[in-house]
């Protein structure tokens, strides 16, 4: 530890700190553009400094200086207040003074930085220099005669996106941040440049002349578009949300999001679903509430429980989705299930179906093997912290699995679960003498005939390299549904003796309730099969539907949903459902008390007690404590030997993946641009 | 949203960038050398010299020494580097030419020294000679390219003008136009002062330590 005197206040901080962190931790705010804490450090912006004493007789760059014991800083002083003046004064000589029309204005670094530093006119005369704009792609704006060259974007890109796309071409007066040949950015975690300029260079296409900083209520909630459960920012305007930026969690999305999180936004107002509808004679007519309620009523009148069945799709909280599994307990049935891919997890131990490693975690790992997954698609935010783990080096990742670029190099042991039987020697001796190895294993392993084997198998892997101990738990499960690890937490899954998902299809029950259930196909419902659709877009589930119960988006309604990890967390209702459209499990309470099997809690806060008696990690908001493998024994085994088919990837097209994206229009532009790049091509 | 979500980006390239390039038997045999000296695993150190590379073969191939796209490309793919940086280095250094220039890349030097000693008339007669008016503009007839450098180091000879990668040194007005002439009849003169001083040795000979003798 190194102690430093900051402006007459000493710090202690570790050794090898910069000044810059140093001033932070004794509370003094640095001004800066170039540094970030979470990229390499620039050191060009020049905005960062401060005097320090015994050192060279001139200001200095506090991001790119290392502290020493004793060193004495001045954070204020006249050299430090004139040296920040002139480097505003040079950063202002180029940039526009457009901010009126920019869409940066009022959450802009310059702007702000400019108020304690610039002057109030200017000393050049001469021409401002002009950039030409560059396309990015349908999300990323540029307006390049903004960029003040801070490389901000250039590193996130290169470092923590691992999709070397941007540079600084020419130098001096004729530096251009761009791609130098025209192209789209090529990576899922684009939209974080955006958050990471300075300035106005870099802005949100679809969100350009939208709306400013000022005019927007904020609500923090929870993204259901893949499974992390990245924490987020709604951004709204009277019944319109405008915008969804990323919220810090050191534990789960640090402060990424990931593309398809933050940009599907305007499939939320399309395709909604704002009033019931009973299907009268092979065709949907628009309904009152009652009469929907009424037509179910009739259809349940006199049906036994298991002739009833319910199917929870992909971005249900696990408010509505218990509602839902009471309900159905009430009409005595428990055909219940979560599993629209089919993919066999195991309910009967949570650490079969969780990510136990935890995201966090991943960064102690010292061995990764992927097994039918490819994390770039599936979890963009999670695949940035096994690249993050990759780049502090030393560490073998190994892949079986469609031949994908990961943004981070991995040896490709086989393509389909029998490689598991024989793995490559040299990459099981790998694992074995790793202190924390850690399998990952996807939705595209499990969502097939072997499924259950090929989860046995990599569960007596992990046993038998030594990645289950009491410790280190390095049997990981890596969800693409959000709700599916609630659903599974709230037991949403059929018993030994009743129906699961493909035996209720096929005419095996008379009245299927789909809970925003559009991921499978609908052909496979019987004909004479009543189907109930509860949800917020007119996607596939919804075109089969003989009533349809207009429900709530994630946006608009408090939800609780648990991530792959197994972390229970809160969002808050940031708009109001449009039109007819209700808060799903107050759709639930309410058609209980119609056929008088009422549920037994009136607000969300009995709903939320009731969760925590069904399943105690519901009261465990937020925090996930570690845990290491306290049972070896793995999940049973499967008849089914593991095949040599190889997996295939569990996200075909990652931009439309559920039934806000697919409504999204600039989801189908990034679909237009990417579906003819090879990754694409080679995924699906 | 905005229509601009609709459009696809259309990649941006000039009409004279060749859509491929491969390095020639020439090349393939210098590159090993180049790599060599550069440890193991610090192979994108060699990205000027293999640059220079593609920049040399294309004068041989079309007598224009440039590099095209397509060949940074290529010294990526053979660095294991995101073509980006190479872009990158390419356009840092204006020893690289980005578009295809005249036979004769005459550089001419401005900068103090050769200005005191003349570079305004070399200037001169070079848009006279050429009929180039503005500066990285190639003339006509494509024998020609002409560009503003800075110092080239040889102030002691100033004003200098580098043609390729000769340096003509001394030169006044008229020298320069005998030069250009020679060079459009494809007869470059030797390298040097075109007065024929010894290197930057004294006009007419040495005029110290004369009665030095040597033993030959």
């Amino acid at each position: 530890m190194a102690k430093v005197t900051v402006d007459g206040i000493e710090v202690e901080v570790p050794n090898g700190s910069s000044v810059l962190q140093a001033c932070e931790a004794a509370g003094k705010e640095i001004p800066r553009f170039c540094y970030h804490d979470r990229l390499s450090i620039a050191g060009n912006c020049r905005m960062c400094l401060v005097e320090i004493e015994k050192a060279p007789p001139k200001p200095i760059s506090s991001c790119t200086y290392p502290v020493a014991d004793g060193m004495v800083v001045h954070t204020d002083s006249p050299m430090v207040r004139n040296g920040r003046r002139g480097v505003m004064e040079f950063l202002l000589i180029n940039h526009p003074l457009d901010c009126p029309i920019c869409d940066q204005g009022g959450e802009c670094d310059l702007q702000d930085q400019a108020m304690g530093y610039g002057m109030d006119h200017s000393r050049y005369a001469e021409n401002k220099r002009a950039v030409k704009d560059k396309n990015l792609g349908p999300l990323v704006k540029t307006v390049m005669t903004r960029c003040i060259h801070c490389t901000r974007c250039i590193r996130f890109i290169a470092e923590v996106a691992g999709v070397p796309d941007l540079g600084a071409t020419s130098r001096g007066e004729h530096m251009e941040v761009g791609t130098y040949v025209e192209k789209a950015l090529g990576s899922e975690l684009s939209g974080n440049i955006i958050d990471l300029c300075p300035v106005g260079a870099l802005t949100s296409k679809p969100y350009a002349f939208v709306a400013r900083p000022w005019e927007l209520t904020k609500i923090d909630s929870i993204d259901v578009l893949d499974a992390v459960g990245t924490n987020i920012r709604v951004d709204a305007r009277g019944p319109e949300v405008l915008r969804i930026l990323p919220r810090t969690n050191e534990d789960v999305n640090e402060e990424w999001l990931a593309d398809k999180s933050r940009f599907a936004l305007d499939g939320l107002r399309r395709r909604r679903l704002d009033r019931p509808w009973v299907r009268r004679d092979g065709k949907l007519i628009e309904a009152s509430w009652s009469e929907a309620f009424a037509a179910i009523a009739e259809k349940l009148h006199g049906l036994t429980g298991d002739r009833i069945g319910a199917i929870a799709g992909d971005l249900c909280d696990a408010e509505s989705m218990l509602a839902l599994k009471e309900l159905m307990a009430s009409l005595g049935s428990a055909n219940l299930d979560c599993r629209q891919d089919g993919a066999h997890l195991n309910a009967s131990r949570r650490d079969f179906y969780t990510f136990n490693t935890t995201i966090a975690g991943i960064e102690e790992a010292d061995a990764i093997l992927l097994i039918g997954t490819n994390p770039r698609r599936e979890a963009p935010v999670l695949n940035a912290r096994i690249r993050k783990r990759w780049l502090n080096g030393n560490i073998p990742i190994g892949l079986i699995g469609t031949e994908t670029d990961v943004t981070y190099r991995v040896q490709q042991l086989g393509h389909g679960p029998v490689v598991l039987n024989a793995l490559n020697e040299a990459f099981a001796g790998k694992l074995r003498n790793a202190k924390k190895p850690m399998i990952i294993v996807g939705q595209a392993a499990l969502a097939r005939p072997d499924g259950a084997a090929v989860l046995a198998a990599a569960w007596r892997l992990a046993a038998s390299v030594g990645a289950l101990t009491a410790e280190w738990h390095g049997f990981n499960v890596l969800h693409t549904a959000a709700a599916r690890v609630g659903a599974l937490d709230l037991g949403f899954v059929p018993g030994a003796n009743d129906k699961s998902m493909a035996q209720m299809l096929d005419g095996g029950v008379d009245v299927l309730w789909l809970l925003g259930a559009d991921e499978f196909d609908t052909a496979r419902i019987g004909d004479r099969t009543f189907v109930v659709y509860q949800g917020h877009h007119g996607d596939a589930g919804a075109a089969r539907a003989d009533v349809i119960l207009p429900g709530a988006a994630y946006t608009e309604k408090p939800g609780t949903y648990v991530n792959t990890e197994g972390r229970v967390q809160r969002g808050l209702l940031a708009v109001y459902p449009p039109g007819d459209a209700r808060e799903d499990w107050k759709i639930l309470r309410a058609f209980s008390e119609v056929i008088g099997h009422t549920l037994p809690y009136d607000t969300i806060d009995a709903l939320r007690k009731r969760l925590e008696l069904v399943n105690p990690v519901f009261a465990r908001i937020g925090f996930l404590p570690r845990f290491g493998a306290t049972d070896q024994a793995g999940p049973a085994g499967d008849p089914v030997a593991l095949s040599d088919t190889p997996f295939v990837p569990a996200i075909a097209d990652y931009y439309q993946t559920d039934p806000v994206s697919r409504a999204s229009p600039t989801m189908a532009a990034c679909t237009a641009t990417f579906a003819t790049t090879p990754l694409v091509a080679a995924a699906e | 949203m905005g229509e601009s979500a609709q459009t696809n980006p259309v990649p941006m390239r000039d009409s004279f960038q060749p859509s491929t390039f491969a390095f020639d038997a020439e090349s393939e045999g210098a590159i090993p050398g180049i790599l060599a000296k550069y440890p193991a695993g610090r192979q994108a150190s060699a990205v000027l010299p293999m640059l220079y590379l593609v920049q040399n073969q294309m004068r041989r191939q079309t007598g224009s020494a440039w590099v095209p796209i397509a060949g940074m490309d290529e010294v990526a793919r053979r660095l294991d580097m995101a073509p980006i940086r190479v872009y990158e280095v390419a356009t840092f250094y204006f020893m690289f030419n980005l578009k295809p220039i005249g036979t004769y890349h005459l550089q001419v030097c401005t900068t103090t020294p050769c200005w005191l000693r003349g570079s305004d008339e070399v200037v001169a007669a070079c848009r006279a000679a050429t009929g180039i008016e503005g500066w990285g503009e190639t003339s006509g007839d494509g024998v020609f390219t002409m560009t503003e450098v800075e110092c080239l180091g040889a102030c002691v000879n100033a004003p200098i003008i580098q043609v390729n990668d000769d340096f003509y040194e001394d030169l006044d007005g008229d020298s320069t136009k005998q030069l250009l002439e020679a060079l459009r009849r494809g007869e470059p003169p030797k390298p040097g002062s075109v007065k024929g001083r010894q290197t930057s040795a004294p006009e007419g000979g040495p005029t110290t330590l004369t009665t030095l003798q040597f033993e030959s």
